[in-house]
């Protein structure tokens, strides 16, 4: 049994690198990425999802940030269960009035330095479901945001590079 | 066509999946729920019709037309309207769960958002209005030109059912979940380690889609029904064109129909993929998780460069589809299924040789077939727990019809079973895209759709990796400017939700991952 799975580990070997459609600037990016948390922040990333109404497409983005090709851990970026633990709110969405009040608690749970990056043509700007009776829109309009990341869903290195950006800004 | 037991012709409406339409009374309505579940048939959606102006009343109040409702049965479709009355101001019709429990959440959905209850009905409370808009503003009741301006109350305190006794504690989870998941509330009830109860609080993801769909061109909603849950794009994007074609009698090309299975089962593979992953990783076997989320990846990329888009976002139009495949994406198409088989076979071996792993997903999370046929549990976790439908078989249109889809079912109906039934699934989704690919007919894969001049229905029926995903649509004149008046999104997760929670009974609170994940349900696309 246990060979079985050792066998089918050496035999996928390390997949991790860059994604094949951008090519070595992904590789680069990803290293510094990695060295630009360690410097700004002295440790790792600790990150909280907080999905206040999307379709559910953003989260299948968000999640294959783990896979191995991306291998966001590797980053020294984890996705933590609290926001007491989190340096930074991933928010997805167009911001249900539903999730209002769960959103707003849950960014004040939050410690500083509360990095917010929302995800998705929806958390930028309400997307194709807009303000109605039903959503606040964009992210924005409920709680503060430092970056947004667009397209319906980002594709995960989108998703990267709006998490390092907001890192980034809130430093320099 | 009737029901048997039934003395009501239902008339055909154009689709390529037989759906039946018919008008009953009141008590046809209940008659007509009896003699469907003696056929052996299912419930598959209770929703309520569009707004019409108010008789004798002021001018600019609105009601419900009519509440509808759909069943299966092994004839097809049937779509049952029953045209409401008022009396003393309160849409009333006879409650359907009673005889289909399934129906209890719609009822009380259509409630919140149309004014219609459901009359002797055992749970009236509200379902999708957590406060966000007043008691007395209906949303799918206002007129378009005049939208209501957003009312948010205070929050409504939701009356939970407790569970006394010795020892007994809740444990309350949500609306933002520990992992990357969709919101909702789950209230367990524990004694010790043990699941007593389990309640769902859902609507959190409400974003008013149904009320949003009737603002968009008929000829450009397919991109919000394609956002309704983003795991199954592909099949409500295909449901809604599918309905749209029904309702103005368009006949699409046949390379459209094979590419739209070919995204279709691509979706489900994605799906499947993904969950399997996520399966063994809920079990502490991190090595599946790492190993199917990389055959995920390359999946998904492999549907980007066929398609443009990883998960085929907007590629089903109205009319056909966004493109075709040259020879060379089709080659490449086949020797990735060819790869991935190979792969997922070895992993399957690994997960069946795995003691520890089928000792935590063996009779974890069990729905027994008679209570999942009771319960109406239907989609993937009902071929679980021998409930063998499946639109592609048991109604298949072109191109299921050649392909001869081979039905995935289990008896066992625990997680070990839903885990199968996706292994099985996998490889039938790979056999038949490798059949598509070979056969794929040449020629145009997009046609027009034009808009009749007359009002028009039409119903869209498919089999998304979910379950069913059902469009009922209806079109106004051209006197009203053609547009979408009502469009019913129906998502198999309303069924699946209520028989979740009888899974988790008896089971541990350390299963419940598992098997919510086995179930994989969409919060997004029962809430809308």
């Amino acid at each position: 049994m246990i060979w079985k799975v050792v066998q089918q580990i050496a035999k996928s070997g390390i997949r991790t690198e860059p994604a094949p459609d951008i090519g070595a600037d992904a590789q680069a990016e990803a290293s510094r990425i990695q060295a630009e948390l360690l410097d700004i922040l002295g440790q790792a990333l600790t990150i909280r999802e907080v999905d206040a109404g999307s379709c559910n497409g953003c989260e299948l983005e968000i999640n294959a940030l783990g896979n191995p090709y991306y291998n966001l851990e590797g980053l020294g970026i984890r996705f933590v269960a609290s926001p007491r633990h989190a340096d930074m709110l991933l928010v997805t969405g167009p911001v249900s009035r539903n999730m209002e009040t769960a959103l707003k608690r849950t960014y004040e749970a939050t410690p500083e330095p509360k990095l917010v990056v929302a995800v998705g043509d929806c958390a930028c700007d309400g997307g194709l479901f807009g303000e109605s009776y039903a959503t606040c829109g964009r992210v924005a309009n409920v709680i503060p945001v430092d970056v947004t990341v667009p397209g319906c869903p980002p594709p995960p290195l989108d998703i990267l590079r709006g998490i390092l950006t907001a890192v980034r800004r809130r430093v320099s | 066509m009737k029901i048997p037991g039934l003395d009501v012709e239902f008339a055909p409406l154009p689709a390529p999946v037989p759906v039946w339409y018919g008008t009953v009374s009141a008590q046809e309505w209940s008659a007509a729920a009896a003699a469907v579940r003696d056929e052996g048939g299912r419930l598959v959606a209770v929703w309520a019709g569009k707004a019409i102006e108010k008789e004798a009343t002021s001018a600019g109040e609105s009601r419900a037309e009519a509440i509808f409702s759909a069943y299966v049965t092994l004839d097809g479709l049937f779509w049952l309207v029953l045209p409401l009355t008022p009396q003393d101001g309160v849409a009333a019709y006879p409650d359907l769960s009673a005889v289909f429990p399934a129906a209890s959440r719609m009822q009380r959905a259509a409630a919140d958002l149309s004014n219609v209850h459901a009359r002797g009905a055992s749970d009236a409370r509200p379902w999708l209005n957590h406060g966000a808009w007043a008691d007395h503003s209906y949303p799918l009741l206002q007129p378009i030109q005049n939208l209501p301006k957003p009312d948010p109350q205070a929050l409504i305190d939701y009356p939970f059912v407790r569970v006394e006794g010795d020892g007994v504690h809740e444990i309350a989870v949500g609306p933002v979940h520990a992992g990357i998941i969709e919101p909702g509330h789950f209230r367990f009830s524990v004694v010790g380690e043990k699941v007593l109860r389990l309640e769902q609080r859902l609507g959190y993801a409400h974003k008013g889609t149904e009320q949003r769909m009737t603002q968009f061109d008929p000829l450009q909603a397919h991109r919000l029904a394609g956002r309704v849950s983003g795991d199954s794009t592909v099949a409500y994007a295909w449901g809604y064109c599918m309905a749209l074609e029904s309702a103005t009698q368009t006949e699409i090309p046949a390379a459209a129909k094979w590419l739209r299975a070919l995204m279709l089962e691509r979706e489900r593979v994605a799906n499947h993929l993904g969950d399997l992953g996520a399966l063994g990783n809920d079990a502490a076997f991190a090595f599946a998780l790492a190993q199917f989320s990389r055959l995920r990846e390359d999946w998904l990329r492999g549907s980007k460069a066929a398609f443009g888009h990883r998960l085929m976002m907007d590629c089903v139009l109205p009319g056909g589809v966004k493109n075709d495949l040259t020879r060379d994406q089709a080659d490449a198409m086949v020797q990735s299924c060819k790869t991935i088989e190979q792969e997922v076979r070895r992993l399957q071996e690994i997960f069946e040789a795995h003691a520890g792993l089928q000792d935590r997903l063996m009779t974890t999370g069990r729905v027994e077939p008679a209570l999942a046929s009771q319960l109406g549990l239907t989609g993937l976790a009902g071929r679980a727990s021998s409930q063998a439908w499946d639109v592609r078989c048991d109604h298949p249109f072109t191109p299921y019809d050649k392909l001869e889809v081979r039905m995935a079912t289990h008896h066992n109906g625990d997680v070990a079973a839903r885990a199968q039934v996706r292994f099985d699934e996998v490889f039938e989704s790979l056999r038949l895209i490798q059949r598509i690919l070979c056969e794929l007919p040449n020629g145009a894969f997009q046609t027009e759709v034009r808009l009749p001049a007359q009002a028009c229905r039409g119903m869209g029926w498919v089999e998304g990796w979910r379950g069913e995903i059902l469009v009922a649509l209806e079109l106004s004149d051209a006197g009203q400017d053609k547009r979408i008046v009502r469009c019913h999104l129906h998502d198999p997760s309303w069924q699946n939700w209520p028989v979740l929670q009888h899974a988790v009974m008896g089971n541990i609170v350390a299963d419940f991952p598992l098997i919510n994940k086995s179930f994989n349900l969409s919060y997004s696309g029962q809430d809308l």
